[in-house]
C-alpha cells in the first residue's frame, strides 16, 4: 500500500483482496443472518458474521480493518452450512485474519502465549494455533 | 486385514490413550492398523483461503505416504484416522483437488510429485460400520454397557462441510448413535452434539473456550446424559479440562466426564480398563464407570 494512494483506491485493494482470498461473491448474501444465528462467537464479536458479509458489500474498508471478530472466530463452519446462498463467512474470516497478520495490522506474539497451557495441550491445538494467529 | 493408519501430530503423544484402545480394540475385531511409514503433519487445519496453496502441501505429503503403504500386498486400499481434524483435513485435500485440477498440478509440482488424489481416506467409525459391521460388533462384546446416558458429540470436523467431507448428515446424523446403541448404552440426544468445542482458539482465548465447553457440557448434563464421548483430541480436551474453570464460574454445572468412543468400545469388547489411561482426564470417568457396575 503507497502512502499516496487515494483513499479510494486503497480501499477497493483492500475489498478487492479479500474478495479474491476468500473467493466470496458477496453480492449472493442477502443478510438473512442465518450465519450469526448459528455462530457461537456471535456474542463475543464486534462484527458478527452477517455484518461482516454487509460491510464487504458496502465497501467499507476502514471500519472492517479496525474490526476484531475473526480474531474470535473458531473456524467452526457452522456459518457457511447454515447459509441459504451458499456463502462462506468463515472463508472471509479467515482471509480478514490472515490479511491483519501479512500486513502486520495484528497478530499472536509467540512470547504472549500461555507456557503452561501449551505443555500439555494436544499438539494438534498448538499446530492449529500457529497456523491461524502467528506469521 | 491391514489397514494403513495415519495417527498425525496428537494420537502417539497427549491421546495415547485413544490410540491405544483403537488399535487393541481392531485387533480384537479382526483388522490390524499399520501405522503408515513416513508422515508429516497435516496441518492440523484444512487452508481456507484461495491463495493458500502451501497449507495442501503438508496433507499431500501425508496421501503420497500413505497410498505407498496401501499398494503394498495384503493391505486395503485405504488409510485409516482416528482424529477428526486429520480426517477432515485428508479428505478435504483429495475434494480440493477434484474441483480444481490446477492446484493438484501446483502442489505436484511444488512437491515434485505425481499424486493422483486417489488415497481413499476413512475415519475409524466408518471402518467399524462399513468393514466390519455394526452387527459384528454387536456380537462380540462381552459386557454390554446397559444404563450408561451416553452423549454423543461430534463436533465440528467430521460433519462440515457436508459435501466435501460426506461423512454423515450434518443435521442428523446417526454412525456415532447406531455405534453406541451396537454397544448396548443408552444413547442421549443433545441440541450441541455438532457445535464446537472452542477449537484452536484454546492457544489464545481460553474464556472463549470455556464458553463454548460450558454450552455443549450444559446442553449434554440437562439432555440427561452421564457421558460424553468424542473421536477430537482436541474437543476431549477443551471439554474436560474446561469444566474446573466452568464450575467456578457456573454455579449450576454438573460435571461430566469425556471420553473417545474407542474407551467405551473397549469396555464393551472386554479390555482392562488400567490401561485406558482414565486418570489424565480432569473428570474421572472411573466413579461412574464403577456406579453402573462395568467394572
Ligand atoms: S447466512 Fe448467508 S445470506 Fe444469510 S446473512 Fe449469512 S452470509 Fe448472508
Ligand atoms: S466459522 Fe467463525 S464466523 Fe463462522 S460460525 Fe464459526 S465462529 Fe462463527
Amino acid at each position: 500500500m503507497h502512502a499516496h494512494d487515494s483513499h479510494e483506491v486503497e480501499v477497493d485493494e483492500f475489498i478487492e483482496n479479500i474478495t479474491k482470498m476468500s473467493g466470496e461473491d458477496f453480492s449472493l448474501c442477502y443478510q438473512c443472518g442465518k450465519c450469526t444465528a448459528g455462530c457461537p462467537m456471535a456474542d463475543v464479536m464486534d462484527f458478527p458474521p452477517t455484518l461482516v458479509m454487509r460491510y464487504m458489500q458496502m465497501g467499507l474498508s476502514e471500519e472492517l480493518k479496525k474490526a476484531t471478530s475473526r480474531w474470535d472466530c473458531v473456524g467452526c463452519l457452522v456459518c457457511g452450512s447454515r447459509c441459504p446462498k451458499f456463502c462462506n463467512p468463515a472463508k472471509v474470516m479467515e482471509s480478514l485474519r490472515l490479511d491483519d497478520i501479512k500486513s502486520g495490522r495484528r497478530q499472536e506474539e509467540i512470547e504472549a502465549l500461555p507456557v503452561n497451557f501449551l505443555k500439555k495441550a494436544p499438539q494438534q491445538a498448538i499446530v492449529s494455533g500457529f497456523r491461524k494467529y502467528v506469521p | 486385514m491391514k489397514i494403513p493408519y495415519y495417527p498425525g501430530c496428537t494420537l502417539s503423544t497427549t491421546a495415547k490413550a485413544f490410540e491405544r484402545t483403537a488399535m487393541s480394540a481392531a485387533e480384537m475385531l479382526g483388522f490390524t492398523m499399520v501405522e503408515i511409514e513416513d508422515w508429516n503433519c497435516c496441518g492440523a487445519s484444512f487452508p481456507l483461503t484461495q491463495d493458500n496453496i502451501m497449507g495442501l502441501a503438508g496433507p499431500t505429503n501425508v496421501l503420497i505416504d500413505a497410498k505407498k503403504e496401501c499398494l503394498k500386498e495384503g493391505y486395503e486400499d485405504k488409510v485409516v484416522t482416528l482424529c477428526s481434524v486429520c480426517f477432515n483435513v485428508l479428505r478435504r485435500t483429495n475434494y480440493a483437488f477434484k474441483e480444481k485440477k490446477d492446484k493438484l498440478d501446483t502442489v505436484n509440482f511444488m512437491l515434485e510429485k505425481d499424486y493422483a488424489a486417489d488415497t481413499n481416506v476413512y475415519h475409524y467409525l466408518e471402518v467399524l460400520r462399513d468393514d466390519i459391521g455394526y452387527d459384528v460388533i454387536k456380537e462380540k462384546v462381552k459386557k454390554e454397557l446397559k444404563g450408561l446416558k451416553v452423549a454423543p458429540y461430534y463436533g465440528c470436523f467430521l460433519l462440515r462441510p457436508q459435501d466435501e467431507v460426506g461423512f454423515d448428515d450434518q443435521y442428523a446424523p446417526t454412525i456415532f448413535e447406531d455405534f453406541l446403541s451396537t454397544l448396548g448404552c443408552e444413547v442421549v440426544d443433545f441440541s450441541h452434539k455438532s457445535e464446537c468445542c472452542g477449537s484452536y482458539s484454546a492457544m489464545r482465548s481460553p474464556e472463549n473456550v470455556e464458553e463454548c465447553a460450558y454450552n455443549v457440557v450444559d446442553a449434554a448434563a440437562a439432555a440427561g446424559a452421564e457421558i460424553l464421548v468424542t473421536a477430537c483430541p482436541l474437543c476431549q480436551f477443551n471439554l474436560d479440562e474446561k469444566q474446573e474453570s466452568i464450575k467456578a464460574h457456573h454455579s449450576d454445572a454438573t460435571e461430566i466426564p469425556v471420553v473417545y468412543f474407542t474407551q467405551l468400545l473397549g469396555l464393551a469388547l472386554g479390555m482392562d480398563v488400567n490401561d485406558f489411561k482414565l486418570d489424565e482426564n480432569r473428570v474421572n470417568p472411573l466413579p461412574l464407570i464403577q456406579a453402573k457396575g462395568l467394572v
